[in-house]
């Protein structure tokens, strides 16, 4: 089984300029495990200290945003495409009462 | 390498930043990756309408469309910008746990609803701080170079 991983522009000084990873993985935690195990040094950039994603970092699977579906357990299937979609955020700091 | 950018589109991020003052205003700086050369400063909407003087957010999908239309303008990414609305154009903590790597990030502080200052700062590989990056401005045929703006 393959899965295509769509790599962000600014990640892919990581995956040696490539677009597109190919991976297996029977879940999307599995496929993004195989990626970080191909390229290492992503990793720090797509999960915090904890493992968890990073707030900033959006997976869809064929357009849809795992959050959808069951997150990082969700299933994948032969010739899914997996996006590494990034928001952009940020702010000044200073306290402002309640910002999250 | 340091940032370049034309006296005019580095005017326009100004207008844009103290246009929107006293909120954070945010958008994509666009051009040529390989020489770090903003050629055309885009503006994106502001998401954060719960705290919009002190956060900036676009969702990656607007994001993205966004790119891909620069992409088939001929445009690349060099990285984005936003402003701080009463603070100064250093980065925040919350910045840096939000930036993206192999990205400048222009930050103008916009003080009382003028600008004040305009610095570049692209993230450490480790992620721990974010590093200066000088900002050449164009002036026609030549640069000036420029720390702080």
């Amino acid at each position: 089984m393959s899965v295509e991983i769509r790599i962000p522009t600014a990640l892919r000084a990581y995956t040696d300029s490539a677009a597109k990873v190919s991976v297996q993985g029977g879940t999307v935690a599995a496929a993004l495990g195989e990626l970080v195990e191909q390229h290492g040094d992503l990793k720090r950039h797509l999960r915090d200290d904890e493992g968890r994603l990073r707030s900033f970092v959006n997976i869809y699977l064929n357009d849809e945003d795992i959050r959808a579906h069951s997150g990082e357990a969700t299933p994948l299937s032969d010739g899914d495409v997996l996006m590494i979609v990034p928001s952009i955020a940020g702010g000044r700091s200073g306290a402002l009462a309640g910002t999250p | 390498m340091s940032l370049r950018i034309s006296a005019l589109e580095l005017a326009r991020l100004h207008r844009l930043a103290a246009g929107g003052y006293p909120h954070e205003v945010c958008g994509i700086l666009a051009g040529r990756r390989a020489d770090r050369e903003v050629l055309e400063v885009v503006p994106l909407v502001n998401e954060r309408a719960d705290s919009p003087a002190n956060r900036y957010r676009v969702d990656g999908l607007l994001v993205m469309k966004a790119e891909q239309e620069l992409e088939a303008r001929g445009l690349e990414v060099v990285g984005y910008y936003h402003s701080h609305p009463d603070h100064p154009s250093r980065y925040s903590d919350y910045d840096r746990e939000h930036a993206l790597p192999n990205m400048s990030y222009a930050i103008v502080s916009v003080m009382a609803g003028e600008v004040a200052e305009t610095a570049c700062w692209r993230l450490s590989e480790d992620r721990s701080v974010m590093d200066a990056e000088q900002i050449e401005v164009g002036t026609g045929p030549a640069t000036l170079e420029r720390s702080c703006l």
